[in-house]
Order: C-alpha cells, then structure tokens, then sequence
C-alpha cells in the first residue's frame, strides 16, 4: 500500500543521503521525497512517498527512526491527511490551441504563470491523481515540458508533526 | 616528559591549541588508554600530537584493517569504547572492513580519519575520498569536521553515540587544515540531542505480561544473543533463568552471557547449534528472546520456524529489530540489563506460580535429545581432529582463556567444543564474517588484559588475511598462542561444495602454503608444528607452560582434511531439519 511517511530531521549536511541511503539499501521503494528547511531552519521536513506491507511500512518507520539525525517520523497514513503536490508544466499554446489551453487550466484550478506567443506555463497543485488527470486530459503533442515537485504531506487539524 | 598538551589548570580556558592537540585532549578527556592506527600526510599534526602525549599508548599496526579490528576487540573484551586513527583516502578505505565488521556486530568505537584540507575536498586532492559517504552505510553515525569549533562537541557526541543506546562505530572525518588551527579547548560536560534518545526502561505493563505467558508455559525456552554480552546483562540473565529454571541457548554472539557448562546450557543454536538446542527452539511453545535478532544463520528458514505455533516475547533496545524478520507477540523495548532487573523483581514480588509438572517433561524431552550426543566426536590415532585441539585446549587454559577466533570450520569448532562460563571471553566476527580477524583482534585482547591467556583460533587460509600483523605483535611483545587449524582447504568453502555442489572443491584448496613456523621465526616469534594426534596435548602445554609465557607462538595444527562441522542447518531448511553427521 502506498504511505507518505513526513520526516522531522537535523538540518545537517548528509542528513538526505542518510535517508536516501537507507531505502537503497534496504530495498525499500521510493516513489517520490520532498526536502526543504522549516520555520525553524535547524530543521528540515521531508516528505516520502513509499509503498509495501504493513511489515515493510513499520521496518521504514522503524529504521527512520534510528538514524541519528532523525527528529520524529509519523506515517501520515495512521490518520487524516491532506496531500498536495506542485506541477509547473509548459504547453503549446499558439493561435490553435491557445482558448482550449486556458479553458482546460481554468478548469483544473491551475493559473497560467508566464506566457509566450506560443507557450503558456502553468502552475498547477493538487494530490497526484489531479496532476496526472489533468496531463490525461491534454493533447499529448501539446506538453512541452513538465516538472512536478513530488507529493508534500500534513496530518489534518490537531495531528501535528513538530519537536 | 612535560606534557605540553595539558596544562596548568587556570591556563586551561585561555590557552590557545591546535586542533589537532584539541583532538587528542578529547581522548584524554575520554580516558583512550590505547589508539591503534597509522600515518599518513593527512594526519601528521595529530601524529605530531600524539608524539608530544603519554597519557595514551598509540598502537601502530601494519595495516589499517588491524588497526579497526584490534580497537574493536579492545572494545569487545573490555566493554570500553575503542579508538582507531587513519589517515584520508587509502587508510579510510583500508579501514572500511573493520568499521563494517564492528558495525554488523554492534561493537562501539570511535574512528577517527585524516582528510585533505577544507579548501581542497571535492577537487580530487592527493589521497582525497568521500570517506564519509563511503562509510555511511556500515557506521552507527559519521560527522565531517569544518569547524574548528565543532572538535570537542562533535567527539563528545562520538563517543555518547557509539556507547549507548545499540552501540556501534562512529566515524569523524578531520580535514588536515582543521587539526592546525588555533582554538580553545573545553570539553562538554554532557551531551544533549533531541534527534537521539535510546530507551532504557522496559514497558512494565509488557514485563508483566511476559512474566505471566513464561510462568505458564509448558516448553519455556530462552534464546539470548550479543545484546546480552554488549549490555553486560550476564548476571542478571543468569538469576533469572536460574530462579525460573528454564532452558537456555545463546547465538555465537552470546556465548559467555550465561555459563555455557550450566546444566541448563543448552549450547549454542542455528546452522552449526547443538541438536538440543536447535529441537527446544522449534518444539518450545513460549521464546524468549533477549538481545538477539533472529537472523537467517540462527533460526533458518523463517517460515519453517513459524510452522510451529509458539508465543514470543522479545527484549531489545533497537525496536528496529522488533518483528524484522519474525512477528513478535511481545515486544520489549528496552536496555537488556534494566529490563532483566525488572523481570527479577517482578519475579520475586509475585513468585508466579510455574508449570512445574509441564516443565519437567519439557526438560526430560531435552535431556533424551542431548542424550543423542551428536557432539562426541571420535579421535583418530593418525591424524589430528580439529575438535580434539579445540577440547584439549579448554582443558590446557582451564576455560579460562580469552579466544578470538577468524572465521571458518575453525570458528565453529571453537564456538562448540570452548564452552565460555564468562562474557567477553569469546571475541570473533559473527554478523559480517570477516576473515582475518583473528590475529589483530587478539591483539586488541592481550593489550586490554596483559596478564591474561590469549589464544586465537584460526585456519591457515583466514590467519593469511593479517599475517603482517605478526610484525605488530613483536613490536609490542603480545604473547599471543596462535592456533592454526591448518587443514589445507577454505574447510568451510569446501564443506559446502561437498554437501552442496558434488564436491566440486572451486578454488578452495589452499595451495602453496608458506612454511608458518619459518615465518613465525622470520617475524620473531615461536613456531611449532603439531602433525601426530599424540602430541596435541604436549604442544599445547608447552605453548601455556612458564617458560613461553612472554613468547608469541604460532602453532601450526595439521588435521583431518576431511572434516566437517555438523550439526548443520542447511540453507533455506527449518532448525529442526538438521544434518547431523557421523553421529547421527
Ligand atoms: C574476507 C572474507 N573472504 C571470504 C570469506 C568466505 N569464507 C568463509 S570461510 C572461508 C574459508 C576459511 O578457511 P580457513 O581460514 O582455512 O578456515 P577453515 O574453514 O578451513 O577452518 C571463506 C573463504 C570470508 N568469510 N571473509
Ligand atoms: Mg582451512
């Protein structure tokens, strides 16, 4: 099953090979993982999007946890979440395409974030199922490009991940 | 000598050293009493430190493998922190074997390596690696020093990290350029990291509720590992399995955590464990497990061993190691020493009522499978059988000696026919099986115990892998027995091509063996060759005897080509499914 497992650690040098490092060499999957520092800049946040069995999914916790530079682990999975992902993609958007474009950003909540004679870039969050519906529903010869930051991930109302 | 590194007490704030000199009065403060290593470019300002000391031996090896494996001998004979010095590129990556074997063992260390100045990292700098990243997988922790300021608080966390909680090595990294800056020097009293708090203390609800399920059991059985010997739990496991009267087997690892000569001794378990004790493990219907891990060269095939219902209780401080490999019905997480203390109280404030007549039965079903002494063994008036030298040396040393052993046939034997009745006697490679241990961790031995016997059990193959190290032990006087089981094969390799490939012996016949008692003498040392079973007890007295006792000797056992180590769990097969040799 698929678990997004949030990851309070040291801001430290290493600290992401460290995490890295483990799931390659335990063998466990990921499927995307988010870094960045939080509002206390000793610390970093880490978002991982892993899958597996139950006995997989509490050897990552387990094994997460006993890294030195490892603050706190909560599999957000135990509990209500909200899971948001972040997707800039370029599009074609010359004379032909260039209503259908705008129509179909509108449509998925996206906001077109710089424009060209014949390219709009849109930014575009959600869960992945909508960033993946919304790349679906497009003409594929249309995408230019696309970069998508991976899913982030925080426990809903009273569940808080903090020191 | 004046130690211009310790100074008057009020200078002690003011005075300005240089890293290097911070360096080594962190290991004062730590009380280092020995640093195996060797030089190198990186580290010739800690080198230049350690000259200007006395308050640590520095041990200079002939390789930096030895260096690791005989600072994590000292460590595992004596309990202590062990200390290792190399320098950047090559010696980190000579090193990398030892911190791997003391890291798959648990065995807390400290090591620290030399590195190309700050401003040259990451250009490919003369005898630059990323020892760091290298390291990273096989150490509990690693730092890379930039900061003159970091020295002192980063080795006291070193040495925090390494000895607590699931102890392990930890390595730091020191760029050259580092070690000769000026700074002052003061020690942290404690150390305090938020991201690092092991748990000590037991959960008394699961005490309890362990204490009940083993009360109750009808075929109780204990099962205990190197957490016991790390977490110096012995005496404390020993009240308890004797109050509660149950059976008990130890992994390689924890030999010696309970009197293996107790009649409640089962032996050791797994691929080469005793009948008895490999049958109770499979027929108990309450485990448990206390500091061991389950691991695939003890319980073999993991779903054979859950084929028999059974209810196990596990104690650990690394919940990592909880249900890992087997599901676990109750967990303890918790030092092995306090939560044993817990349960003997327990014990005594509740005195549960036991199954006693269920119990009796159990051991009386024990009894009848020790009584098929599959570990008697039959002497041969030609050639020499490896277990007779083992037996005759428990017999010559009394059990009293400290073994380290490399790893093979020969390790095997010494586990099965040395019964150790005392922790931290019995020093070999269990998790990593690192060949060439042997003679650097005796080495690590006989320093920590000076007056002790140190003997180590090796094979002619295994001793080949740190032979130079017969340099070192000159160098220092150790007077080390080494036992050479010289059966002229990899005898494990060739033991399992003959059960496993039709005797197809690939590359495991050793050939062109030196002559080891020329070179013994060449290094210095004694060197005996024993060839007649008849000798085997003479030799070895003579070895032990007053007028060698300051002498290394190297003794060269010729035995029985053709013998293999049984009991024996092949791969992949259940406990219970025991090839059981000439015997059975
Ligand atoms: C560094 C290393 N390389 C290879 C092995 C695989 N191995 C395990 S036992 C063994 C043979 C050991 O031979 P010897 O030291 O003569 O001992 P014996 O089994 O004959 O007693 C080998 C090659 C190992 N454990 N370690
Ligand atoms: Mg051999």
């Amino acid at each position: 099953m698929r678990h997004i497992i949030s990851i309070l650690m040291e801001n430290e040098p290493g600290a992401l090979s460290r995490v890295a490092g483990l799931f390659s060499a335990r063998g466990y999957n990921i499927e995307s993982l988010t870094v960045a520092t939080t509002e206390d800049p000793t610390l970093s946040r880490m978002t991982i999007v892993t899958s597996g069995n139950d006995a997989i999914i509490e050897q990552i916790i387990k094994q997460l946890n006993k890294l030195i530079d490892v603050v706190k682990v909560l599999d957000l999975n135990d509990g209500k979440h909200i899971e948001r992902e972040l997707m800039l993609i370029k599009v074609k958007a010359s004379n032909t395409y260039r209503d259908e474009m705008k129509r179909m950003c509108d449509i998925f909540r996206g906001r077109i974030i710089d424009v060209t004679d014949g390219s709009f870039t849109i930014e575009l969050t959600g869960s992945g199922h909508k960033l993946d519906a919304f790349i679906e529903s497009l003409d594929k010869s249309a995408i230019l490009e696309t970069v998508r930051t991976g899913a982030s991930g925080i426990g809903r109302g009273d569940r808080i991940l903090k020191l | 000598m004046k130690d211009p590194i310790t100074p008057n007490q009020h200078e002690e704030t003011t005075v300005q050293f240089t890293g290097a000199e911070i360096l080594i009065k962190c290991l004062h403060a730590e009380n280092v009493k020995y640093v195996f290593g060797y030089p190198g470019g990186a580290v010739l300002n800690i080198y230049d430190a350690i000259y200007q000391q006395d308050k640590f031996e520095h041990i200079l090896v002939r390789h930096e493998q030895a260096a690791l494996h005989a600072a994590d001998a000292y460590s595992r004979s004596t309990g202590e922190v062990g200390v290792a010095l190399v320098t950047s590129g090559p010696g980190a990556t000579n090193a990398v074997t030892g911190i791997a074997t003391a890291y798959m063992d648990s065995i807390p260390m400290v090591v620290i390596s030399g590195q190309v100045p700050t401003y040259a990292i990451g250009e490919d700098a003369f005898q630059e690696c990323d020892t760091v990243g290298i390291t990273r997988p096989c150490v509990k922790h690693n730092f890379l020093i930039k900061d003159i300021n970091d020295i002192a608080p980063v080795m006291k966390k070193a040495f925090h990290v390494a000895a607590t909680g699931r102890p392990g090595p930890v390595l730091v990294d020191i760029p050259k350029d580092i070690t000769a800056t000026l700074n002052r020097f003061e020690y942290p009293q404690k150390v305090e990291m938020r991201s690092y708090n092991p748990i000590i203390k037991g959960h008394a609800g699961q005490i309890k509720k362990a204490l009940k399920l083993l009360a109750e059991a009808k075929r109780p059985m204990i099962y205990t590992g190197g957490g016991v010997v790390l977490g110096n739990a012995s005496a404390e496991l020993t009240q308890f399995i004797q109050s509660m009267g149950f059976p008990t087997t130890s992994t390689l690892m924890g030999l010696g955590g309970y009197p293996s000569t107790d009649k409640q001794s089962l032996g050791m378990l797994g691929m080469h464990g005793t009948y008895e004790a490999n049958m109770a493990m499979q027929e108990c219907d309450v485990l448990l497990a206390v500091g061991a891990r389950f691991d695939d060269r003890v319980i073999g095939n993991p779903e054979h061993f859950l084929s028999r219902p059974r209810t196990i209780i596990h104690i650990d401080i690394d919940p990592s190691s909880i249900s890992k490999r087997v599901k676990i019905d109750v967990p303890i997480v918790g030092d092995v020493k306090s939560v044993l203390t817990d349960l003997n109280a327990l014990i005594k404030e509740e005195k549960p009522a036991q199954n006693t007549a269920a119990l009796a039965d159990w051991m009386k079903q024990i009894e009848a499978w020790r009584g098929k002494r599959f570990s008697d063994f039959a002497l041969d008036d030609k050639l020499i059988k490896p277990q007779q030298v083992i037996k005759t040396l428990y017999e010559v040393t009394k059990g009293e000696a400290f073994i380290t052993s490399d790893v093979g046939q020969h390790q095997m034997w010494a586990a099965q026919y040395y019964p150790f009745d005392k922790p931290r006697r019995w020093i070999n490679s269990g998790g990593l099986g690192t060949m060439g241990v042997g003679l650097p961790y005796a080495m690590g031995v006989q320093l920590a115990h000076p007056e002790a016997q140190v003997a180590c059990i090796t094979g002619e193959a295994s001793i080949q892998m740190c032979i130079q190290e017969l340099s070192t032990c000159k160098q220092y006087n150790l007077p080390i027995k080494v036992i050479t089981l010289n059966n002229r094969y990899m005898g494990m390799v060739r033991q399992w091509q003959e059960f496993f490939y039709e005797n197809r012996y690939s590359e495991s016949y050793m050939n062109a063996l030196p002559d080891f008692i020329k070179l013994a003498e060449a290094y210095g040392h004694v060197g005996m060759r024993i060839t007649d079973p008849a000798d085997v007890e003479d030799a070895l007295k003579e070895a032990f005897s007053p007028k060698l006792k300051d002498r290394m000797v190297f003794m060269d056992f010729i035995t029985d080509q053709t013998e293999n180590v049984f009991p024996m769990v092949p791969n992949g097969k259940g406990l219970s499914e025991m090839i059981t040799g000439k015997n059975g």
